[in-house]
């Protein structure tokens, strides 16, 4: 009986089964080699948050810092670099799922995407493809980003062991934020609206302890940007780049990963065996 | 035999590479496959001929596990293809009437990425991909990104697509529709190629001489419903009208000639007369030779032999009607 019951679990499922990781690995080169051959929307991802940067910091900085609780007047536009640089790294990561939900727009309305769904492919596969791509395409973007912040100003104490931490924060959030840009990109009815829904996302740093606190905030807005997942990702990462105090926030943003990737996951999964080729 | 199993030549040949029974599809209200029948045997060709809108590409869509029907039965290769999508994928290759190649890569990394998804190997991978390169005569082109391919070149990549694991089953949805003849050309002597093989074939086409020239059996789909069914003779002999027609010089010899051929039908003002015949060469010399006897001369001949153009219309007008009746 036993035996039986495990040759059945086996003899359909092996193939398809043993092949999700190879055939994720096929996928992702697939996208990494489009990302290289056409870095326009990639050059996007990085380009917008870097000009939001540059904007705060030297156009508003100088008063927004002198406003932060404790902060010395006469060095406000140093202490606000600090102040946003986690904000604006979180942002460089929901923009990005802007791009991921375009490029899974696009693809699809390609042909090729209904050529994987007549291949025994798995379905986790070809998402996991696009999802790890655009994780990578993320953090490079959070990376140069970064670079950018680190050459107007930014000077980050944290350790060795804090920068892991981060940097494994970073990578996971930007992995749940791919997940949340690819189901947006099979929702989307077409490859010019893909990036609407994404949209929000970008909206979301804004509304956090991203840019200003959010004690200053109407009580309102401050009850919504306590509890978005966007400010104990942003709060986690300042406390372990410039050491302010973490509390909960590193639970939280992990709580948070897990319930956006959970999602995301059953999301897209559902819409893609739904629609259809054309 | 193991459904799985990707090599040809493993179906039964009792087993019908594609069994199709009562099947039924609607988009919203509008009715796409009404109650469709079709068998297809392991090794042949079938076409699936009808007008734009007639169900093909639904058909195919449906055998080829991207569409789930409503009612009816599909089984490819013995698998059912709601409930066995692993097997019937394992065994079909579909090359679709919109290109499912990936435009943003070069013709040789497209093969290579079928060859990786179907698991071939590092090794068997790159001299499976130089073959259909070669094969496809795509050498040339191999290196370059696929925006400068010309149409039959992307078509050809297509296929060769579809064949890197050499599926048993293979669905080609208007496989020439808007190619220039030569590519055409290039791609039946392709089709005939993979049937030599023996691989199963099931195309889609608008074109009568293309079912004509690479189908086994024609299966003629018209507003949801199979209207004919048969191999391409057997259509043909459904539809009268061959005929050889006759002109004369003057009314004298018209009538003369009437006289002596009873079937024909004659019209005075064209001073022609209309003789059926089964296009042969025996009726046509006992025509001329009893035209001969009585001492008439034609003055012009012609012979309509009915092709599938006939049958089509025929068939077609006919269930054109009956579908607005209903």
């Amino acid at each position: 009986m036993t035996t039986i019951t495990a040759q059945r679990k086996t003899a359909p499922g092996t193939t398809r089964h043993s092949h999700v990781v190879s055939d994720s690995i096929t996928i992702l080169r697939r996208n990494l080699l489009h990302m290289v051959r056409y870095p326009g929307l990639s050059v996007f991802t990085i380009v917008g948050p870097v000009v939001i940067l540059l904007f705060f910091v030297f156009v508003f900085g100088g008063t927004l810092g002198a406003g932060l609780p404790g902060a010395d007047p006469a060095a406000g536009r140093e202490a606000y670099v600090a102040y946003i640089m986690p904000g604006i790294l979180l942002l460089t990561i929901a923009g990005s799922a802007g791009g991921t939900a375009t490029t899974v727009a696009m693809d699809m309305t390609e042909g090729i995407t209904a050529r994987f769904r007549t291949m025994a492919i798995s379905r986790a596969a070809v998402l996991a493809g696009h999802v790890l791509g655009n994780t990578i395409q993320a953090i490079i973007a959070v990376a140069l980003v970064l670079g950018v912040g680190l050459a107007v100003g930014f000077r980050p104490t944290a350790g060795a062991v804090e920068w892991i931490a981060a940097a494994g924060l970073l990578v996971l959030i930007a992995y749940a934020i791919s997940w949340l840009g690819v189901a947006m990109g099979m929702q989307a009815k077409s490859v010019e609206t893909a990036s609407n829904w994404p949209l929000v996302l970008t909206f979301l740093p804004f509304l956090s302890s991203g840019f200003v606190p959010t004690e200053s905030m109407p009580e309102w807005l401050q009850w919504f940007a306590q509890y978005q997942p966007f400010t104990p990702f942003i709060e986690a990462i300042r406390g372990l780049l410039l050491g302010a105090p973490l509390g909960w926030s590193p639970a939280l943003a992990i709580g948070w990963c897990v319930v956006i990737v959970v999602s995301g996951y059953a999301w897209s999964m559902a819409i893609y065996e739904r629609k259809s080729v054309r | 035999m193991n459904p799985g199993n990707q090599q040809k030549g493993t179906t039964h040949m009792n087993t019908p590479a594609i069994a199709v029974h009562g099947l039924r599809k609607s988009y919203g209200g509008k009715v796409v496959l009404d109650d469709v029948d079709l068998t297809v045997n392991a090794g042949t060709v079938t076409a699936l001929l009808g007008p734009n809108g007639a169900g093909k590409t639904t058909t195919v869509h449906i055998l080829s596990t991207l569409v789930r029907p409503d009612g009816g039965t599909a089984f490819v290769n013995g698998c059912d293809v709601v409930r066995d999508h692993g097997g019937v994928r394992a065994a079909i290759g579909l090359t679709g009437q919109f290109s499912a190649v990936d435009k943003l890569l070069t013709g040789e990394e497209n093969l290579l990425l079928m060859a990786r998804l179907r698991h071939l190997g590092a090794k068997r991978s790159k001299t499976r991909v130089v073959e259909l390169l070669e094969q496809f005569d795509l050498v040339d082109a191999a290196r370059k990104p696929l925006a400068t391919y010309s149409g039959g070149m992307q078509r050809r990549l297509d296929l060769a697509m579809t064949l890197v694991a050499t599926p048993s089953v293979i669905f080609l949805d208007e496989p020439t529709t808007g190619l220039d003849p030569r590519s055409r050309h290039t791609m039946w002597d392709i089709v005939r190629g993979l049937v030599a093989d023996g691989t199963t074939v099931l195309l889609t086409t608008q074109y009568l001489d293309e079912a004509d020239e690479l189908a086994d059996r024609i299966a003629v789909l018209d507003g949801g419903r199979i209207v004919a069914d048969g191999t391409p003779d057997e259509l043909k002999r459904l539809v009268p009208g061959g005929h050889i027609r006759l002109r004369f010089a003057d009314a004298a010899a018209l009538d003369t000639a009437a006289r002596l051929l009873d079937e024909s039908d004659r019209d005075d003002a064209g001073l022609v007369l209309t003789v059926p015949s089964d296009g042969g060469v025996g009726a046509l010399r006992t025509v001329l030779d009893r035209l001969d006897a009585a001492d008439v001369e034609v003055d012009d001949l012609s012979i309509h032999t009915p092709d599938l153009d006939d049958v089509f219309f025929a068939l077609t007008g006919r269930a054109d009607t009956k579908g607005t009746a209903s």
